[in-house]
């Protein structure tokens, strides 16, 4: 006879409960990326909206950025590290093939309770975080998930190619998701295009590179136009069905967080999703470059510092890129 | 009929990068004359294939120089 197996029960609902962010120090201008590449300052505003951004020290790792904006975020739930029972970490840019870099982080900031895993998702990694998380709270296989986008993409661009050198960044931004006593979370609308693996991938395999040698190390390379058809052809349509799947309307949101990859395709997306103009658009871009999975949650921290969102808001995210992947979702902010 | 895609084209570039639906005629460069960039160039491309439900792939765009060459591309294709 087969035998009878227990299963474990979560809670109903779940919730954004506190953000946190680390943001590397040095500010990098237009004009220094200008010293690598044959452009302006203005090109680069006008193609990206990017002013300026931030680039992590030589010494200032993954690990070390996911841990500082993670300790920001424990604190600010008002949890102790003990009580977290899973990190997940949304990365392209640790160094490392094994272990991951939640084990690392998850030491670092003594959640010894907890298991963890990276999640590579690219640029939609942190949205693909906050469904896991939810689904994990609402199933009872952790209580509190703490849920990390990190990148160090300056490791792994070309300074030299125009079309990604002013583009991508460094930083990281960490959630802790909780039980709630009412939905704060609603269904994702997510997907994969693996027939466009080529708009946004590696110039070559690290064993590649081992073996043949070639002009430069594995960085990571973009069809620019490819990835900005598809973003605005198809995200704006994805972020529309997150709002349905919620079950509310644009005019509702009190704010829209894209992916910050360029604010000509945030523009885009505003115009064909008929957002109202009384809805704040994050554009933390302008300062701090395309984070990939950081972005996200970088963006959201600070309209919430800076009011232009409220705690408690409700909040539209979508987040997109390498795969080609997307994920969205309708959320409360915390 | 290319006089109606002219003026199709015409009212989504203006839709896409504020330029007068007057200045857009067949002559004219997208880039050098318009001022449309890479970016704004798919935006047109993308509100084109809704219009006339043609298909213009990436590698196509690039040979789109002038107005002129957009009309004729979507006249012979949709």
């Amino acid at each position: 006879m087969t035998a009878a197996i227990r299963t474990q029960h979560g809670v109903e609902f779940a919730r954004i409960m506190s953000i946190g962010v680390h943001r590397p120090e040095r500010v990098v201008t237009n004009a220094e990326i200008c010293t690598f590449i044959d452009s302006s300052d203005e090109w680069i505003q006008e193609r990206s909206g990017i002013t300026e951004r931030r680039f992590a020290a030589k010494d200032e790792s993954v690990v070390d950025m996911a841990s500082s904006a993670a300790h920001k975020a424990i604190e600010a739930a008002g949890i102790a590290a003990t009580d977290i029972g899973m990190v997940l970490v949304a990365t392209v840019t640790h160094p490392y093939q094994t272990p991951s870099a939640s084990t690392e982080v998850a030491a670092r900031i003594g959640a010894v309770n907890a298991a963890a895993f990276d999640i590579s998702a690219a640029c939609a990694g942190f949205c693909f975080g906050v469904s896991l998380a939810n689904d994990m709270v609402r199933s009872g296989s952790s209580t509190y998930v703490l849920v990390i986008g990190v990148e160090k993409l300056t490791d792994w661009i070309d300074p030299r190619d125009r079309g990604t050198a002013f583009l991508f960044a460094d930083g990281a931004g960490a959630v802790v998701i909780g039980p709630s006593e009412v939905p704060a979370i609603g269904p994702t609308i997510w997907g994969a295009d693996g027939g466009q693996k080529d708009a946004i991938n590696m110039s070559q395999s690290l064993i590649e590179y081992r073996d043949n040698g070639g002009p430069i190390f594995p960085v990571i390379t973009m069809q620019g136009q490819q990835v900005f058809r598809w973003a605005v052809g198809e995200m704006a349509k994805a972020a529309q069905r997150a709002l349905d799947a919620a079950g509310v309307d644009a005019g509702d949101l009190d704010a829209f967080i894209p992916h910050q990859a360029n604010n000509r395709i945030t523009d885009a997306m505003v115009r064909a999703l008929k957002l109202p103009a009384h809805v704040p658009v994050a554009r933390d871009i302008v300062t701090s470059g395309n984070t990939s999975a950081a972005s996200v949650p970088l963006a959201m921290e600070r309209m919430l510092r800076t009011g232009e969102a409220k705690s408690g808001g409700t909040a539209l995210l979508i987040g997109f890129g390498a795969g080609l992947v997307f994920a969205s979702q309708v959320v409360t902010l915390p | 009929m290319s006089q109606d895609i002219l003026s199709g084209l015409a009212v989504i570039v203006n839709e896409v990068a504020g330029v007068p639906v007057e200045d857009v005629t067949s002559e004219k460069s997208f880039v050098d004359d318009l001022d449309i960039d890479s970016l704004s160039m798919v935006e047109v491309v993308m509100a084109a294939e809704d219009k006339w439900g043609v298909k213009i792939p990436d590698s196509e765009v690039k040979n789109l120089k002038t107005v002129g060459d957009a009309v004729t591309f979507i006249a012979a294709n949709s």
